[in-house]
Order: C-alpha cells, then sequence, then structure tokens
C-alpha cells in the first residue's frame, strides 16, 4: 500500500512548486500594488521553496517503489 | 461567464488569483485520488470501520487532533484570542493537555483490550444496553446535527471571505467528503486527515511569522496590545483571581475545574469523533502514544490559532467588533481576524494555500463526523436494535449508505439552519449536554468495580437533564447565571464550565448511590473493562525514549513551563 507520507510529499511539492513559481513571477515582474504588507521579503518565494524541499524529501523517501 | 465561475466571483475579504484557485482545487482533486485509491481496502467491517486497526501511532495522533482542528475552530479562536486575548490559549493547553494524556495512560488500556468499536459499545460491555442505547441515539442525533450546523456556518464563511454562493459551499465540500468516506471507510477519513494536518501548518504558519517580524517581535508585541486593549489581554493566570479582572469574566476555578478537568476530559476522553482515531491504532503502544503525539502538537497549535488574533489587536488598521455590531455597522467582526491577517501577508499561492488549510480543516472535521456517525449508527443502532443476523458485508454496505444518508441529513440541517438561524445556538448547546455526564459514567465504569448498570445508566440520565434544566433555567431568566455560574459578572463561557462542572456531580452522586443501592456485578463480567480487574498489557521491551510514560512525561513539564512563561 502507498504510505500517506507519500501522498503528503506530493502535496507539499505541487503547493510548494506552484507557490514558488508565483513568488519568482512577482520576483521578476513586480507589481505596482503588491497588495500585501512586507512584500519585499517575497514570502511566497521562500516558503514555497521550504514547502518543495520537504515535498521532494517526502516523495523520495516513501516512493511506493523504495517502500515495496 | 460561467455559471460555475460565477459562483466564485470574491466579493469580500480576499481575492484569489489563478494560482490560487489551482492549488484549491489540486487539493479537492488529491483527496478524491486517496479516496479512490482506498476503496479496494475497505471490503470488510474491521478495514471499513476500525481502519483495520493497523495505523502506526503517528498517523493516529495526528489523525486524532486533525479531526479536531476544524476550519471554525481554527477562526472562532483566533476571533476569541482578539476579543479576550490569551486567556483563549486555555482551551489549547489545560483544556486539552491533561485530558488528552489521561486518555492515552489510564483509559485508553482500558478502551483498547475491549476491543469494542466504539464508545457507546464499552459502555454496553460495561454497563448494559440501556446506557449504550441512550449514549448511542444521542451521539448519533447530536453529531450529524453538528455536522450540518459546521457545514453552513463554514458556507457562511467562504461567503463572506471568498464571495463563494452558499450552496456550491455545501454541495461541494459534502460531497467531496462523502465520497471519500464511503470509498475507503475509516482510513480515507485518516489519511486524509493526516494530509489536511500538513496543510493547515503549510497555510497557516506564515501568518504568526510574518506577524512577529513586523510587530517587532513577542516583547513590542504585549507592550503594542497593552497600549491598544489592556496588560491582561497577554496573561493566562494573573487576572483570574476574580470574575472582573480578565477580559473573559472567568475566575480560576472554572478553568481548572469546570474546563480542566470536567469540558475536556469528557470531549477527548469520551467523544467518539476523537477517540475512533486512537481505536484504529495498531497495537497498545501505538493507541497510548497517539494521545501523547497530539498533545505535542496540540500545545503548538496556540502559535497559529492564538497569536494571529493577538497580533490582529497589534497591527491591524481597524477595530474588530461583535458580530452583531459587524452586522448593523458594515464593518469587520472578531471572527475575521484570521482571513484579515491571512490576506495581510499571504499573496498569490500562499493566499490560496490558506484557503486550502480552511477548507481542509473543515472537511476533516466533517469527515470526523460522519465516519463516527456511520461507526455508531451500524454498530451501536442498526445491529442490536434493527438487525442483528446481517453478514459482515451487509453491515459495510449499510455502513457506505449510512455515510450517504449522514452527509444528505446534514445538508438538510445546513438549510435548516439556513432559514432558521436561532437553530445553530440550540445544537451547539445540545451537544455539550451530553459531554460531561458521559465522561462521569464512563471514567466511573472503569475506576469503580462496584458500579453497577442500573447506576450508569441513571447516572448518565440525570446528569444529562441537570444540564438541560440549567441551559432552559439561564435561558428563561438570565440573572439565574449568578446561582450556575456563581457569579453576576459571569459571562457565557463561565456558564459552560460551571455546568458541566454541575452536571458531572449530579451524574456521580446519582451513579454511586444507585449502584450502591443495586445488586453488584460479578468480577468475571468486569473483567478486561475495570481497573483492578484487568491486566493491563505491557507496551513491550522497548528503549526510555518509546515509552509513552516518559513522552507524557516530558509533555508535562513542557506544558507547566509554558504556562509558568505566560502565566
Amino acid at each position: 500500500m502507498i504510505s500517506i507520507w507519500f501522498f503528503i510529499g506530493i502535496s507539499l511539492a505541487v503547493n510548494g512548486a506552484l507557490i514558488l513559481a508565483a513568488g519568482i513571477y512577482q520576483l521578476v515582474n513586480p507589481p505596482v500594488n503588491p497588495g500585501v504588507v512586507l512584500f519585499h521579503l517575497h514570502a511566497n518565494v521562500w516558503w514555497g521553496a521550504v514547502l518543495l524541499v520537504f515535498g521532494l524529501i517526502y516523495c523520495f523517501k516513501f516512493a511506493p517503489k523504495r517502500q515495496s | 461567464m460561467t455559471p460555475l465561475l460565477a459562483t466564485l466571483v470574491p466579493t469580500r475579504l480576499v481575492h484569489l488569483a489563478p494560482v490560487d484557485v489551482v492549488i484549491v482545487v489540486f487539493y479537492f482533486a488529491l483527496v478524491l485520488s486517496i479516496g479512490w485509491y482506498l476503496k479496494g481496502r475497505a471490503n470488510t467491517g474491521e478495514d471499513f470501520f476500525m481502519a483495520g486497526r493497523e495505523m502506526t501511532a503517528w498517523v493516529a495522533g495526528l489523525s486524532f487532533l486533525s479531526a479536531n482542528l476544524g476550519a471554525l475552530e481554527l477562526m472562532g479562536w483566533a476571533g476569541s484570542a482578539y476579543q479576550y486575548g490569551i486567556l483563549a490559549t486555555h482551551w489549547y493547553w489545560i483544556g486539552a493537555i491533561p485530558a488528552m494524556l489521561f486518555l492515552a495512560l489510564v483509559m485508553m488500556p482500558f478502551y483498547y483490550i475491549s476491543k469494542t468499536h466504539s464508545v457507546p459499545g464499552y459502555l454496553k460491555l460495561r454497563f448494559g444496553e440501556p446506557s449504550r442505547a441512550l449514549s448511542a441515539v444521542s451521539f448519533a442525533f447530536m453529531t450529524v446535527l453538528m455536522s450540518g450546523v459546521n457545514m453552513f456556518a463554514m458556507a457562511k464563511v467562504m461567503q463572506i471571505v471568498l464571495g463563494w454562493d452558499i450552496n456550491f459551499s455545501i454541495w461541494v465540500s459534502s460531497l467531496t467528503v462523502a465520497i471519500y468516506v464511503m470509498l475507503g471507510g475509516l482510513r480515507s477519513a485518516i489519511f486524509n486527515e493526516v494530509l489536511q494536518f500538513f496543510l493547515i501548518w503549510a497555510g497557516a504558519l506564515l501568518i504568526p511569522i510574518l506577524g512577529l517580524y513586523e510587530a517587532g517581535g513577542w516583547t513590542n508585541l504585549k507592550l503594542q496590545i497593552a497600549q491598544r486593549a489592556s496588560e491582561q489581554y497577554v496573561h493566562l493566570w494573573s487576572g483570574l483571581g476574580s470574575f472582573t479582572a480578565n477580559p473573559m469574566g472567568i475566575h480560576w476555578t472554572g478553568i481548572v475545574f469546570g474546563l480542566g478537568s470536567i469540558i475536556s476530559m469528557g470531549y477527548w476522553t469520551t467523544d467518539f469523533l476523537v477517540v475512533q482515531r486512537i481505536l484504529a491504532a495498531k497495537d497498545i503502544r501505538s493507541a497510548e502514544m497517539a494521545p501523547i503525539i497530539g498533545a505535542g502538537f496540540k500545545m503548538m497549535v496556540p502559535f497559529i490559532v492564538i497569536l494571529p488574533g493577538l497580533l490582529g489587536l497589534a497591527v491591524l488598521p481597524m477595530k474588530l467588533v461583535p458580530e452583531s455590531v459587524a452586522k448593523v455597522t458594515g464593518g469587520y467582526s472578531y471572527n475575521d481576524v484570521l482571513p484579515l491577517m491571512l490576506a495581510r501577508y499571504c499573496g498569490p499561492g500562499l493566499l490560496g494555500l490558506g484557503v486550502t488549510a480552511l477548507i481542509a480543516g473543515f472537511m476533516s472535521g466533517m469527515a470526523g463526523n460522519v465516519s463516527a456517525f456511520t461507526t455508531v449508527w451500524t454498530y451501536d443502532i442498526y445491529r442490536p436494535f434493527i438487525n442483528s443476523k446481517g453478514s459482515d458485508h451487509h453491515y459495510v454496505n449499510m455502513g457506505r449508505w449510512t455515510t450517504i444518508i449522514g452527509v444528505l441529513i446534514s445538508v438538510g440541517t445546513a438549510y435548516l439552519v439556513m432559514q432558521f438561524a436561532s437553530i445553530m445556538d440550540y445544537v451547539q448547546a445540545l451537544f455539550s449536554f451530553f459531554i460531561a455526564p458521559l465522561f462521569g459514567t464512563v471514567v466511573l465504569g472503569m475506576l469503580w468495580r462496584r458500579a453497577t448498570g442500573p447506576g450508569g445508566f441513571w447516572g448518565l440520565l440525570c446528569g444529562t437533564l441537570s444540564s438541560v434544566s440549567m441551559w432552559t433555567w439561564v435561558k428563561l431568566d438570565p440573572s439565574a447565571l449568578r446561582y450556575v455560574a456563581l457569579s453576576p459578572h459571569a459571562k457565557g463561557l463561565a456558564q459552560d464550565m460551571y455546568q458541566a462542572l454541575w452536571s458531572f456531580i449530579v451524574c456521580v452522586v446519582v451513579t454511586v448511590v444507585v449502584s450502591l443501592a443495586t445488586k453488584p456485578m460479578p468480577d468475571s463480567e468486569l473483567t478486561g473493562l475495570v481497573y483492578g480487574l484487568t491486566e493491563v498489557p505491557s507496551v513491550g521491551d522497548v528503549p526510555l525514549y518509546q515509552k509513552p510514560l516518559f513522552w507524557a512525561a516530558v509533555i508535562t513539564v513542557v506544558f507547566i513551563v509554558l504556562n509558568i512563561i505566560f502565566w
């Protein structure tokens, strides 16, 4: 059976990739009105990266082939 | 614009970008995929209703916590933190940690050894059929109604925060939960709850991190709160010496004896919604470790719930007001603080994750309600009272159908609440009537061998009726609150605390008196059910760091230290 942690890895990795991509897009094309406080910290870049890394680690560690 | 997109037009607090919508849609696709994948592993009663009793301590523990971590709880307690300050943390610390540890070390061995499918099932073994019938019918009825109330409240939140149509929110979320629980049973519910646990943290954790950065750290935050509200907003215990010295209007006796000793014990140790997750553990060590793991994470939840509420006091430019005032003035209410903080810090992508966390919180709570209802209906009502001769396959099918029917009743309740808003208050109050007396009955059953069947039944019934009577008394004559909660200054939350305490005492006194007046049960019928007549199995020859007792001690020390730090 596929481990629950693998599903969590997929979720974190996909969400992390999407958030990171959105953050990089805003980094390259800064909006005139960011609409959020502390925009200069670019939280979606580093938080997206953190989620992506954790997600990939979970996907790799709990991949169905490795588990079997 | 298509009708579907028309329902997604944001009108109020936050505006979703396309990437946010993709994240929300991906979440729905993933939970349905998990349900679909697990459908082949829910063919027997043990698989469907008890997840095969093969969950590890971590999976059972996170699921145990996640079933309680609903979106309304997240938003409601963040709003309470804005309104009452750090006092709201009591519901996460003294209002949860001691009860979780008590469940792990004292009660779980009896639940686990008896191999019961449910809490009403334990009452059947210990006190007989009448006690089971009373608790099963009340639990099933209230669970499905509560699920509907929460469904409506969440749909309302989605309408306010995102501008989503209420019908769209109700049907999409409820059908998703119905499908994945019907397909994979409790295992599917547990898997999704663990996933939801991670999403809630991933989506909510940034708010306190960025909020503390903006406020200039904890010390500066306390100064700002003292200037804008009161210094008492950042103290857990120092203002509880009198009813008037703290924003909540509560005394420490209510917190310690009402919340910490009765309400939390009742909820965390006898509410089948959460206990069912632990019963699915693979062995006694996992069953004991699961609530302890849950307690460890529960202690951290104030970081993503209470702290955003406190930060809102310091950094939000507008003043939040009670819901009733917000409706009249068009301003923001206390309950809007979490979405407001989300919108303040989270740009495209992060906003989608935050909204997904709220939806995930709601769905994990609903899946918990539905799976618990399904088990209690099938094993504690349908099988003993309607059809006791069905095959295992028959009961699994009954479970699947009950899942759908339970969700439909919840949807019906949601629409009923939409028409008659006052029903919500009544249903929430009704649920609280059963918790404290049930704890009294179960804990006496486990710890006192002299308790008899009639004693258990009458204690449970009288305790519940006393709770209903006190609530009705205060409803008809609000000045009666001074007697129920011991002070004319007491507020609503204080009433809950003392009402629970008195109904627990009534339950215990009646159980003891009736038990002493009736014939004792023979020891042979109590083996495996009562302390002193049960050989509690060892957790095995494991190193110290794997022993539940060791981790319970660690959690206790951290719990005490945290209370002293924020005294």
